[in-house]
């Protein structure tokens, strides 16, 4: 079966400006990015309602700020790194402290940046994301998801974070919000249950998730029946999910494009250690710094693709003892 | 002339004709990079050509054969994205072989995407997300003038990168400090990354800026090497306050089709690099 590609940024551009049209109050701004982000779609529609601040994240943020406090729903756009990294302390004291209307949509999230190299990387959004109180974190798996995502974090109020990548990803989901034939429905905090399975359960979030789907296959053939649940939500954490898979396969494997520490392997290890506290094998970067090279060959490099889902898998197994 | 000081050689016809040629070099061997990397930044690369000759074959004090020499001047590319322009004046200068420019922004390779002083000899600030050059300057220049050492430090930055905030934080602190052993230069192509400074963010008046910030500024054109000398000596001399170069700039700068466009306010060749056919007639017809 050929992969199907689509980029995540024009769905959230094409998204963007389906909204502006129902909407008068959303407003998009953006730091000198718009083409890459695609907020330059919304700017074409929408010229009075974009802002472009040029290369100042921090003033971007605490503007968004200014216009959420207003009435407005305001969606800020940059890459990740400078996004969460430039304007963290703007988006901790202007936004998520007063609980403001500000949806912080970055795109160039992780390490499939690729030939930018570590300055553009950022595998650490979800651990600084997650640890503010009052901020939602969004990771969509693919194009399809980030339509439906960014139309349910325009309709949540509060601060939201949410992450999207740089290159052409495989699509996990068909048009529609389709799996398997089945059409979904994206709510913040509810995790989606991809599959089934009786051996392990693979807990995953962004671009892991078509990995895990990949892995599923490869341990099929060596007799294991591994399930996939895609966390397109990182907070609020979908407890009762990460439990049930607890109780029925006792073995996890979370995966994702991020520093092993803080981010979803973060997030699920809590929920165990104080309910159910079943082993788990994190896959992730290992707490490094990345390089320039073509995305999935630093995939290959840095341990994000499906093999090393495999090679978790086992791990975890041998752990549980089966 | 020894490779550790240079800048006594009078500004003659001879040194602007070998400056010149080197940055005609610099030029083709950014394009070329690029077009290989499939990725990076040719616009801004080609606008600085001159300024970094300029600076690594006159002005630096350096020694590739040691670049960790206590000795060296410091340079800081503040607008780490023009990267490739920056590895063709190091491998010009022998910090590493030629060659090494062709691997650019692939796995393994010692070029990074931005300037990594970690993985590359020649490079002493790890650079890439703007607006954070200045302010490494100003720590430099302080520890030199701690030390009661004569290094001095120059500093590279984008006219789109002065909307960081912190490049205004960095320029009040060296005006504070009295900073006098920092040249910063802004390479003033008037163009950012989605259109012209003007449009996003209007800059002007740029040099009542710097002036109220409490620097010396110096206007020149960043293509006219003799200016670009002759500011550098200039910077040097410049007593009890830091010196800034404005050194107005073609973004895409040798090549007239980029030229064109950029001055259309077509920015497309920012951040892409041209393909093979484009790279063809581009290194045919590219000058300065
Ligand atoms: C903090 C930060 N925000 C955004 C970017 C993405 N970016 C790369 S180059 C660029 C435009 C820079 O314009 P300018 O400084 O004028 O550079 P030049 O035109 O000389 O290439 C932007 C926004 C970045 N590298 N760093």
């Amino acid at each position: 079966m050929a992969e199907k590609l689509a980029l995540m940024r024009d769905a959230y551009g094409e998204t963007l400006v389906e909204l502006g049209r129902r909407n008068n109050n959303i407003v998009v701004l953006d730091a000198d990015l718009s083409p890459s982000t695609k907020t330059s779609l919304f700017a074409k529609e929408f010229p009075e309602r974009f802002f472009d601040v040029g290369v100042a994240e921090a003033n971007m943020i605490s503007i968004a700020a200014g216009l959420a406090s207003v009435g407005k729903i305001a969606f800020a756009s940059t890459f990740a790194v400078f996004g969460v990294e430039k304007g963290l302390n703007q988006f901790k004291q202007s936004v998520a402290y007063p609980n403001l209307n500000v949806k912080l949509v970055t795109t160039h999230g992780g390490i499939s940046v690729g030939e930018d190299g570590s300055s553009h990387f950022c595998i650490e959004d979800l651990a600084v994301m997650r640890s503010l109180p009052n901020v939602t974190v969004i990771v969509p798996a693919d194009a399809v998801e980030t339509r439906v995502a960014t139309r349910a974090i325009a309709e949540h109020f509060g601060p939201v974070f949410m992450r999207l990548s740089r290159p052409k990803t495989p699509l996990v989901y068909d048009d529609g919000y389709r799996f398997m034939g089945k059409e979904l429905k994206f709510e913040i905090g509810k995790s989606i249950t991809l599959r089934e399975g009786r051996d392990v359960t693979i807990l995953a979030t962004g671009l892991m998730v078509a990995e895990s789907l990949l892995a599923v296959q490869e341990l099929a053939k060596e007799g294991i029946d591994a399930g996939v649940i895609n966390f397109h939500t990182i907070k609020p954490i979908d407890r009762e999910a990460i439990l049930r898979a607890a109780t029925s396969t006792g073995a996890l494997v979370t995966a994702e494009e991020h520093n092993v520490i803080g981010g979803l392997g973060g997030a699920v290890a809590e929920v165990l250690v104080e309910e159910n506290p079943v082993p788990m094998v994190r896959v992730g970067i290992q707490d490094t710094y990345a390089e320039s090279g073509p995305w999935r060959e630093l995939f290959a490099k840095y341990g994000l693709t499906s093999s090393d889902i495999v090679k978790a898998v086992k791990k975890v197994l041998k752990r549980r003892g089966r | 002339m020894t490779p550790f000081d240079q800048k006594t050689a009078p500004h003659d016809e001879r040194l602007i004709k070998k400056l010149s040629e080197i940055a005609l070099t610099i030029r083709r061997n950014s394009l070329i990079m690029t077009t290989k990397a499939a990725s990076g930044h040719p616009g801004g690369s080609l606008s600085c050509a001159d300024i970094l000759a300029a600076i690594y074959f006159h002005q630096l004090r350096y020694d590739p054969e040691n670049p960790n020499w206590g000795g060296r001047d410091r340079f800081i590319l503040s607008k780490g994205h023009a990267a490739p322009a920056f590895y063709a004046a190091l491998a010009i200068a022998g910090f590493f072989p030629t060659e090494e420019l062709w691997k650019l922004r692939k796995l393994g390779s010692m070029l990074q995407g931005h300037p990594d002083m970690r993985k590359t000899p020649g490079v002493d600030a790890s650079t890439g997300t703007l607006g954070q050059g200045l302010s490494i300057g100003v720590g430099m220049a302080l520890a030199f003038r701690l030390d009661g050492k004569d290094n001095r430090v120059y500093v590279l930055l984008g006219d789109g990168e002065l909307d960081e905030g912190q490049v205004w934080e960095a320029a009040m602190s060296a005006a504070h400090y009295k900073i006098d052993n920092l040249t910063a230069i802004v390479d003033y192509n008037r163009q950012q990354l989605s259109g012209c400074t003007e449009k996003i963010m209007n800059l002007e008046p740029i040099v009542d800026k710097w002036k109220a910030f409490g620097w010396h500024v110096i206007q020149i054109d960043g293509h006219d090497m003799k200016q670009i000398l002759d500011a550098l000596d200039e910077a040097e001399k410049i007593k009890g306050k830091p010196t800034v170069i404005l050194a107005y700039t073609i973004k895409g700068k040798g090549v007239p089709m980029l030229e064109k466009l950029f001055l259309a306010g077509d920015c497309k060749y920012h951040g892409t690099p041209l393909t093979e056919t484009e790279l063809a007639r581009a290194l045919e017809e590219l000058y300065g």
